[in-house]
C-alpha cells in the first residue's frame, strides 16, 4: 500500500508542479476569496469567502479521525466498533463528495467549466480559462480518489459484517484502507492550500 | 501474507507452518482447465511467457514497420507495389500511385515503432517477461505477492496492445507525431490526420498501460521487500533481482507523472482547456486558436520526468540479467557485488535528475542547463563501474560461449559504445548541434535499444530450459548473434557520421537536400542491413516455436551448473515452484571458483572451515 501511495503521490505532485508553474507563467490569476464566497441556499449576494469549503475540509478531516477509531478498533478486534466508525466514515466521505457535487454545479452555473472562466483576475483584468482548468481537473481527480475510497470502505464494511476478518484473526485490511483514506485527505490539504488559500 | 498463503488463498489458516502443506502442492495443481491454465493463470511462470510472447508479437510489428520505412530512407526513388499493395489494404492513405508510402505513412510507422518498441516490447516484453519469472524463483518464492494483481497486470498490458493495435487500422491512421507525442502537433486533432482519432486510441492504450506497468511494479516490490526464503538475505539476493528491483521502483514512481500529463493532454484535446495550448496560429486556418495561458513545454518536463527514468526501466533488467549471465558462464563471482548493488542505486537517484537533458534546446536557462549537464555526466560514474565491473568478471574465467553469454558480452560492448556518445549529447553546448539528428538515433539505438534487446536475448538464452525444459538449437542461436552483432553496428554506426553532419531525424525524404545527398548510398546500405538484420530475428522467432515443441530434451535440474535457486526446482516446475519445502539459503549466489569447488548452490551451508559473504 505504501508503494501505491508513493506512487499516487507523485500523480499529484505532478498535477500540482503543473499547476504552479502555469499559474507563475500567467500574468493575473483570479482570487479565491471572490470565486468561493457562496454557500448553499444562500441569497445572490451573500459574501462568506472560504466558508463552504472549510466546513468540507473540516467534515474530510473528521471523516480521517473516525478512520483512526476504526483502525484502533480492529486492532483490538472490537467488531462493533469497526463497524460504527466505518459506517460514520463513510458518512463522512459521501457528505464531503455531496458538498463538492454542489460546489461544482454551482460554479457550473456562474458560466464556469473546463474552457470557460467567467472570474476577473484579482486585479481585474481578463484571466486566462487556466484558473477553471486546473481547478476542475485536479478537485475532480480528487473527488474521483475520495469516491474509491469510500468504495473501498464499504467493501471493507461489508466484509467486516460478515466476519471475514474475525476469522482471518486480524484487521489488517482495515489499517491498509485507512492508510489510503488518510492519504486523499492529505492530499486534499495540499489541493485546498494550492486552489483555495493561495 | 506467507509463502502458502499466495498459493492456497485466504481461507488457509496463516499461522501453519510450511511443511504442514509439505507434499500437497502438486494435488493441488493438476487439474486446471485450459483456461485457468494458459489463459486466465495466475501462475508467474505462465504469465510471464505471456508477456514475452505479446512482447514478441509487438518485436515483429515494429521490427516490420522500422524495415518498411528504412525501405523508403534507403530506396526513396524506387516503387514497391507488391509491399503498398499489402499496405494499401490497411490504410488506403498509405500509399502513393507510384508504387512508394506516404509521408503520413512514414510518420505513423515511425511512431507506432517508437512507441512499441520502448513501452511495449523493452518494458513490458522485458521486465514484465524477466520480473514474473525470475523474482518468485531466485527470492524462493511460492508465487508473487499478489499472483491476482499479477494477471490483471498482463491483461491490462493485453487491453492496451488491444487498443494500439487497433489504432493502426483506422481510417485517419495511428498517431504519427513522433513516440514522445509532444503538444501542440499531439493536442490539435487537425494538426495532423494521425492527431486524430488515432492519437486517441494511443493515450488510451498509453494510460492502460500505466496502470499496467504500476499493477506488475508494486507486485514486485512487494514480493522482493517481504517473500524471501528463509536465509535470502537483501545482500544474498542474485543481482537480477536487484536491477528488476530498482526497475520496478522507477517504473512505480515516474509512471504516475507520464499518466498525469497525458490526462491534462487528454482534457485538452477532448474537453476545450488550455494546459498545453495557447494563442498559437494555426496556417490551416489561417486564425489563431482561442486558447490562452498554455505552455508545451510543460508536457515536455512531465513526460521526460518519466522519459528518462524509462531508459533505465528498460536497461536495468538487461543489467542484471547479464551480470548474472557473465559470472555463471565465466564460472567466477561477480566482480564488486555490492558496488554493482550501489551503482545500480546511483542510477536509479541519478535517474531522476537528468531529464531536462533532453530539453536543452527549447530555451531552457542555460544555467539550469548547465547544472542538468553536470547530473547527467555524473551518470557516467555508475556507468562506468559497472563496466568495468563485468570486464574484471571476465578477466582470466573459464569463458563458456554460450549464446546468451555471447549476448551477454555483446552488451556490454553496445553499452559501452553507446554510452560513450551519450557523454557527447549529456554537453548542452554540443547538443545545440546534435539535437534531433540521427547522431541521437544512432546514440539510443545502440545504448537502450540494441543493447536491451541483447540483454532480453541473453535471458532468453540463458533461462529458455528452465521455462520450457527445452534447449534451443545452438547453430541457428550462434548464427543469430553474429549476425545481429555485426548487423546493429553496420545500421547503427554510420548513423553517427550522419548526425556529425547534421542530417536531422524525422525526415520523410533526404534525397532533395543537396547537403544530404552524399548519404543516399550510406542510406541503402544501413536499410539493407536492417532488412536482413530483421530477417534473422525472425531465424531465432523460428528457433524459439520450433524448440518449444521439438527442443533437445533437458535432462539435468541444473543445465548451466548455476548457483541460484531457480535451478533447484523440478525442470518443468508446476504452479508453486517447489514440490517440498522451499530450499534455505546460506550464502550469496556467486560462489564460483571457491575453494576448489566449481560452484556451490546457495542451498549449500557453509562449511566449517569456510570463509563466507
Amino acid at each position: 500500500m505504501w508503494y501505491f501511495l508513493m506512487s499516487d503521490a507523485f500523480t499529484f505532485g505532478a498535477f500540482l508542479i503543473a499547476y504552479g508553474t502555469t499559474r507563475f507563467a500567467t500574468n493575473g490569476w483570479p482570487d479565491p476569496n471572490q470565486v468561493f464566497k457562496s454557500y448553499p441556499l444562500a441569497a445572490e449576494t451573500a459574501n462568506a469567502p472560504l466558508v463552504f469549503v472549510s466546513i468540507m475540509t473540516f467534515i474530510l478531516i473528521i471523516s480521517s479521525v473516525t478512520m483512526v477509531l476504526a483502525v484502533q478498533a480492529g486492532h483490538a478486534m472490537k467488531k462493533r466498533s469497526v463497524v460504527i466508525n466505518l459506517i460514520l466514515t463513510i458518512i463522512g466521505g459521501l457528505a464531503f463528495l455531496g458538498c463538492q457535487a454542489w460546489e461544482w454545479t454551482h460554479l457550473h452555473h456562474e458560466g464556469a467549466w473546463w474552457g470557460s472562466n467567467p472570474f476577473p483576475n484579482a486585479d481585474g483584468t481578463n484571466a486566462t480559462t487556466n484558473f477553471t482548468n486546473f481547478f476542475f481537473t485536479i478537485t475532480g481527480f480528487h473527488g474521483f480518489h475520495v469516491f474509491s475510497g469510500v468504495i473501498i470502505n464499504i467493501v471493507m464494511l461489508i466484509m467486516t459484517l460478515c466476519n471475514v476478518f474475525e476469522k482471518r484473526g486480524h484487521y489488517l485490511m482495515i489499517e491498509k484502507a485507512g492508510l489510503y483514506w488518510h492519504f486523499v485527505d492529505l492530499v486534499w490539504v495540499f489541493v485546498f492550500t494550492c486552489f483555495y488559500l493561495i | 501474507m506467507s509463502n502458502e498463503a499466495v498459493l492456497h488463498g485466504s481461507h488457509v489458516d496463516t499461522s501453519h507452518h510450511a511443511d504442514a502443506h509439505h507434499g500437497d502442492h502438486h494435488d493441488h495443481h493438476h487439474h486446471q482447465s485450459f483456461i485457468s491454465k494458459y489463459v486466465f493463470s495466475q501462475d508467474h511462470k505462465m504469465i510471464a511467457k505471456q508477456f514475452l510472447i505479446t512482447g514478441m508479437v509487438w518485436a515483429v510489428v515494429g521490427g516490420l514497420m522500422s524495415v518498411i520505412f528504412r525501405i523508403q530512407l534507403g530506396y526513396p526513388e524506387a516503387s514497391y507495389h507488391w509491399l503498398t499493395d499489402i499496405l494499401g489494404d490497411i490504410n488506403k492513405n498509405w500509399v502513393t500511385k507510384e508504387g512508394r508510402i506516404t509521408a503520413d505513412a512514414y510518420y505513423a510507422m515511425v511512431t507506432t515503432h517508437g512507441t512499441v518498441l520502448v513501452f511495449f516490447v523493452l518494458t513490458a516484453g522485458l521486465s514484465g517477461t524477466f520480473a514474473n519469472f525470475l523474482i518468485p524463483l531466485q527470492i524462493g518464492a511460492r508465487d508473487m505477492a499478489s499472483p491476482f494483481m499479477n494477471m490483471l497486470s498482463y491483461w491490462f498490458f493485453f487491453a492496451a496492445s488491444v487498443v494500439m493495435m487497433s489504432s493502426i487500422f483506422v481510417e485517419s491512421g495511428p498517431f504519427s507525431g513522433g513516440w514522445t507525442a509532444y503538444p501542440p502537433l499531439s493536442a490539435l486533432g487537425d494538426a495532423s490526420p494521425g492527431s486524430k482519432t488515432g492519437m486517441d486510441m494511443w493515450l488510451i492504450a498509453m494510460a492502460l498501460f500505466v496502470v499496467s506497468s504500476l499493477l506488475g511494479g508494486l507486485n514486485y516490490i512487494a514480493t522482493v521487500l517481504n517473500m524471501r526464503t528463509k536465509g535470502m538475505s537483501m545482500t544474498r539476493l542474485p543481482l537480477t533481482i536487484w536491477a528488476l528491483f530498482f526497475t520496478a521502483v522507477l517504473g512505480v514512481l515516474s509512471f504516475p507523472v507520464l499518466f498525469s500529463g497525458f490526462i491534462l493532454l487528454i482534457f485538452d484535446r477532448n474537453f476545450g482547456t488550455s494546459f498545453y495550448l495557447s494563442d498559437i496560429f494555426l496556417s490551416s486556418t489561417n486564425t489563431a486558436l482561442p486558447n490562452e495561458g498554455g505552455s508545451a513545454i510543460l508536457y515536455q518536463h512531465l513526460f521526460w520526468f518519466l522519459g528518462h527514468p524509462e531508459v533505465y526501466i528498460i536497461l536495468l533488467p538487461a543489467m542484471g540479467m547479464v551480470s548474472e549471465i557473465l559470472s555463471t558462464n565465466a564460472r567466477k563471482p561477480i566482480f564488486g557485488y555490492m558496488a554493482m548493488i550501489g551503482s545500480l542505486f546511483a542510477i536509479v537517484i541519478l535517474a531522476f535528475l537528468v531529464w531536462a537533458h533532453h530539453m536543452f534546446v527549447t530555451g531552457l536557462n542555460p544555467f539550469l542547463g548547465s547544472i542538468f549537464v553536470l547530473l547527467t555526466l555524473l551518470i557516467a560514474v555508475p556507468s562506468a563501474i559497472k563496466v568495468f565491473n563485468w570486464l574484471t568478471t571476465l578477466w582470466r574465467g573459464n569463458i563458456r560461449f554460450t549464446p546468451a553469454m555471447l549476448f551477454a558480452i555483446g552488451f556490454v560492448s553496445l553499452f559501452i559504445s553507446g554510452g560513450l556518445t551519450g557523454i557527447w549529447l549529456g554537453n548542452s553546448a554540443l547538443d545545440i548541434h546534435l539535437h534531433d539528428t540521427y547522431f541521437v538515433i544512432a546514440h539510443f539505438h545502440i545504448v537502450m535499444g540494441v543493447a536491451s534487446m541483447f540483454g532480453m536475448f541473453a535471458g532468453i538464452y540463458h533461462w529458455y530450459p528452465k521455462m520450457y525444459g527445452r534447449y534451443l538449437n545452438n547453430t541457428l542461436s550462434y548464427i543469430h548473434f553474429w549476425l545481429t552483432m555485426i548487423g546493429a553496428y553496420l545500421i547503427f554506426w554510420p548513423m553517427h557520421y550522419e548526425g556529425l553532419a547534421g542530417m536531422p531525424r524525422r525526415y520523410y525524404d533526404y534525397s532533395i537536400w543537396e547537403s544530404f545527398k552524399q548519404f543516399a548510398e550510406l542510406n541503402r546500405f544501413i536499410s539493407t542491413v536492417a532488412m536482413i538484420v530483421f530477417a534473422v530475428q525472425i531465424l531465432f522467432l523460428i528457433n524459439f516455436f520450433y524448440s518449444i515443441w521439438k527442443g533437445r530434451k533437458v535432462t539435468s535440474q541444473n543445465p548451466w551448473g548455476s548457483t541460484t535457486l531457480e535451478w533447484t526446482t523440478p525442470i518443468n516446475p508446476g504452479h508453486g515452484n517447489w514440490p517440498g519445502e522451499i530450499p534455505e539459503v546460506y550464502r550469496w549466489a556467486y560462489d564460483y571458483g571457491k575453494d576448489g569447488h566449481e560452484f556451490i548452490p546457495q542451498t549449500q551451508p557453509v562449511g566449517e572451515n569456510e570463509s563466507h559473504h
